[in-house]
């Protein structure tokens, strides 16, 4: 495998080996340019993934740093707080942190955005007090990428003609994963209710493709890596390509803490801390950030220089700004017989009906509905009756939302009773729901804490618009009646709450043609620093319905060949 | 269904035996492994931790958390054995809480019942009054907390003992498995 030495001005720094870093690593690679990936996570089982654990207790408790997949909140924490005039309080945001990023433990849900929701504001108007504008790309322009990717992934899915389901130009190139019971389920409630349900959109092969065998439906899938490599992360699709071209090498265990500039205003290289912490300069000629829609802003907050005080690519102030996490709805039912929702993927089926937003409804905002209730037996053991607090229908027939119902038993017979009650028959419903960009969220280093690498820690800063909450609510009471439509013999909605940061954050270096609005252009260059590339789910305008992964990596593959041809033509 | 335990499939990744041979030969292999997994009783194990009065402790409050009725509890899980090699391994950090809290337990009882030598030898509706007493404890609710990780962890980790809790939740021990999963999806097929 290709080894360069730090001094050696290798063509691109990729930071990052996630949804994004991996696909900018492969195209770039692939195209003849010599490429250094740092990714602060370890290897985990690159290579030799049969060796991922499949015990929920080692899972909870890395045995060894190699073992961990996810950031740790003693290594790398982050602060929270509501607004600017609160002091942050410690925050329990996480990510994917190995190699392939969340890729390699997401559940894999890869829905498109919908052309719609690329010129939102074009359709919505301006929302007062909102940064809810359109793209500077439309779908059209977008929609080859998204072929690219699923086909160059692995997608299994199958699509359904509606409206709210987006254009394709070609299949998904491998049919769905199995139907779940909850997916029986959501098909009973929306017979009765006049819904469409179709079979998830999922990074998950649900046959051979490319070299990797089918899903086995282990179940032990989100938050596991996949043994079978069924899961087309970025670490047994784009990186195993990279590396096989000879050059592209891969450091993992590599955290970086600063992009440096030169004097001229661009960026040379990237200095960071290896295993060890020794601290390492790799130059290079340009440098690709694919760290994350939350650690892509810090890092450039955190690349200060004399030519950027406020940090890098900053001058307008808009790095960190806009930050959209993720807005969920949650509710669940518990059945007669079992679902066992254990096995298999976990989630095989969505309802579309509510994607769009629709004025008459008096809010901004839609999501998307999965059907889904796969837990693993010890966080059952430790939650069981936690979904019991009844929501109990009206006098109308009407669910009654924010109803607490009885304490339910923690333990002695009356909890074992429950444990082996309730087993295998729930479902759940969690909507994916819009996310207005404001400005006043946002992500930014925290004053006082710092992370193990003696750098200022995150601090997350986010408040919930007033339509966001509408719109969960909106989505909680339909969840209530999908499940009483569904059969459920009780049910019961977690009462909403506001995001605070994770795996899902987008926004923080929105994309945009105007440089005094927005950090990157529309081919993912900075504005400020026309050799610094930005391409993640911080590029992300407005949020789509939180799923952002495939549109991460259909940006990826766009932003991967424009970047090729200038790169070939001498101008990056 | 054709299955295999993760147990079997792990002990032969360590073989080198690849994820895709398996794939691909899967319905070969299973039937010699679950001859292979019948499961002998062992003997109970030593303990690293807890003296041995320490341990009739946990073991009592644990078997009132999860009672033995005419199914399986903490007890038969052995989930004592999973809390004290717990308690060496990765969960350390819970000694002083386990060391403090079982000094705690003592007094409670002298205090409640006089006469009573320790916890383990009260009966059971004293144990079930004396933990009422001391359920908002973070002592109590770290004991819960491992106890039902002792339940339903795998086995490997020393409790789940034949894999009691499991079957106690109808969780199945298989690597694969193949549709249709539950009961409405069978129903609709």
């Amino acid at each position: 495998m290709v080894k360069f030495k730090p001094n050696t001005e290798v063509d691109f720094v990729v930071i990052g080996s996630g949804a994004a870093g991996g696909i900018m690593a492969k195209e770039l690679s692939v195209a003849g340019f010599s490429v250094v990936v740092l990714e602060q996570g370890g290897p985990g089982k690159y290579g030799h993934e049969q060796d991922y654990n499949k015990d929920e207790l080692l899972n909870m408790y890395p045995p060894t740093a190699d073992d961990r997949l996810m950031s740790d909140l003693k290594l790398q924490p982050n602060t929270f707080r509501r607004n600017a005039n609160e002091k942050a309080e410690p925050g329990n945001s996480r990510y994917g942190c190995v190699l392939g990023g969340g890729t390699v433990t997401y559940g894999g849900s890869s829905w498109r955005h919908l052309p719609y929701e690329f010129n939102e504001a074009t359709h919505e108007g301006t929302i007062a007090g909102t940064g809810l504008v359109d793209w500077p790309i439309t779908y059209d322009e977008l929609e080859p990428y998204y072929t690219k990717a699923e086909w160059e992934l692995g997608i299994s899915g199958l699509r359904v003609d509606t409206p709210f389901f987006a254009p394709m130009s070609k299949p998904y190139p491998v049919p769905p994963m199995p139907q779940k019971a909850s997916g029986a389920l959501l098909k009973v409630a929306a017979a009765k209710l006049g819904l469409t349900v179709v079979p998830n959109v999922a990074a998950i092969i649900s046959q051979p493709y490319m070299g990797r065998p089918g899903c086995i439906n282990c179940g032990m899938c989100s938050g596991f890596g996949c043994q079978v490599k069924a899961r087309s992360s970025s670490a047994v699709t784009m990186i195993p390509i990279a590396e096989n071209t000879g050059r592209c090498e891969i450091r993992t265990r590599s955290y970086v803490r600063e992009i440096s500039v030169g004097k001229n205003g661009r960026v040379t290289g990237a200095v960071y801390f290896d295993a060890k912490k020794n601290e390492i300069f790799q130059k290079a000629k340009a440098v690709v950030l694919s760290a994350n829609g939350l650690e892509t802003p810090r890092l450039l907050l955190l690349s200060k220089s004399n030519r950027f005080p406020d940090g890098l690519a900053n001058s307008n102030g808009v790095v960190g700004r806009y930050l959209m996490s993720g807005n969920f709805s949650n509710a669940s039912g518990l059945f007669e017989h079992p679902l066992n929702e254990y096995k298999g993927i976990v989630s095989g089926a969505a309802i579309l009906d509510y994607v769009p937003s629709d004025p008459k409804r008096g809010f901004y905002g839609g999501g998307r509905m999965t059907g889904r209730g796969q837990e693993e037996p010890i966080q059952y053991g430790l939650q069981v009756g936690a979904h019991r607090p009844v929501v109990v229908r009206g006098d109308r027939g009407q669910p009654e939302p924010n109803q607490s119902g009885p304490q339910t038993p923690k333990w002695g017979a009356e909890y074992k009773k429950l444990l082996q009650e309730d087993a295998n028959r729930k479902m759940t419903i969690a909507s994916f729901i819009t996310q207005l960009p404001l400005e006043t969220n946002r992500v930014d280093l925290d004053p006082d804490v710092k992370d193990a690498w003696g750098l200022p820690a995150m601090r997350i800063t986010a408040s919930t618009h007033p339509d966001d909450v509408k719109c969960m609510e909106f989505f909680r009471q339909r969840s209530i009646e999908i499940l009483h439509a569904a059969g459920a013999t009780s049910v019961s909605a977690e009462p909403v709450s506001d995001s605070r940061g994770g795996a899902h954050s987008r926004g923080t270096c929105r994309m945009g043609n105007d440089p005094q609005t927005s950090v990157v252009n529309k081919y993912h260059r900075t504005h400020e620093v026309p050799n610094l590339i930005v391409v993640d789910g911080s590029s992300f305008v407005t949020g789509g319905r939180n799923h952002p992964t495939m549109t991460i990596q259909a940006l990826a593959f766009r932003a991967a060949e424009h970047l090729i041809a200038d790169a070939r033509k001498g101008s990056v | 269904m054709t299955m295999q335990t993760r147990r079997s499939f792990l002990a032969q990744s360590a073989l080198g035996v690849s994820s895709a041979w398996l794939a691909s030969n899967w319905s070969g292999i299973i039937d010699a492994h679950a001859y292979a997994e019948q499961t002998a009783s062992a003997p109970a194990p030593a303990l690293d931790f807890f003296s041995s009065d320490q341990a009739a402790d946990i073991d009592a409050m644990a078997s009132q958390i999860i009672p033995t009725d005419d199914t399986p509890g903490a007890h038969e899980a052995r989930c004592v054995y999973f809390i004290d090699r717990a308690l060496t391994t990765f969960l350390r950090d819970s000694q002083p809480v386990y060391t403090a809290g079982l000094e705690d337990l003592q007094a409670k009882t002298k205090e409640l019942f006089p006469d009573s030598s320790s916890f383990s030898a009260l009966a059971s509706a004293q144990q079930i009054q004396l933990l009422t007493a001391i359920e908002r404890t973070h002592f109590f609710a770290t004991v819960r907390t491992h106890t039902i990780m002792g339940l339903l962890a795998s086995p490997v980790h020393g409790g789940n003992y034949d894999e009691v809790g499991w079957k106690l939740i109808g969780h199945e021990d298989a690597l694969n498995f193949k549709p249709p999963f539950g009961y409405y999806d069978a129903e609709s097929e």
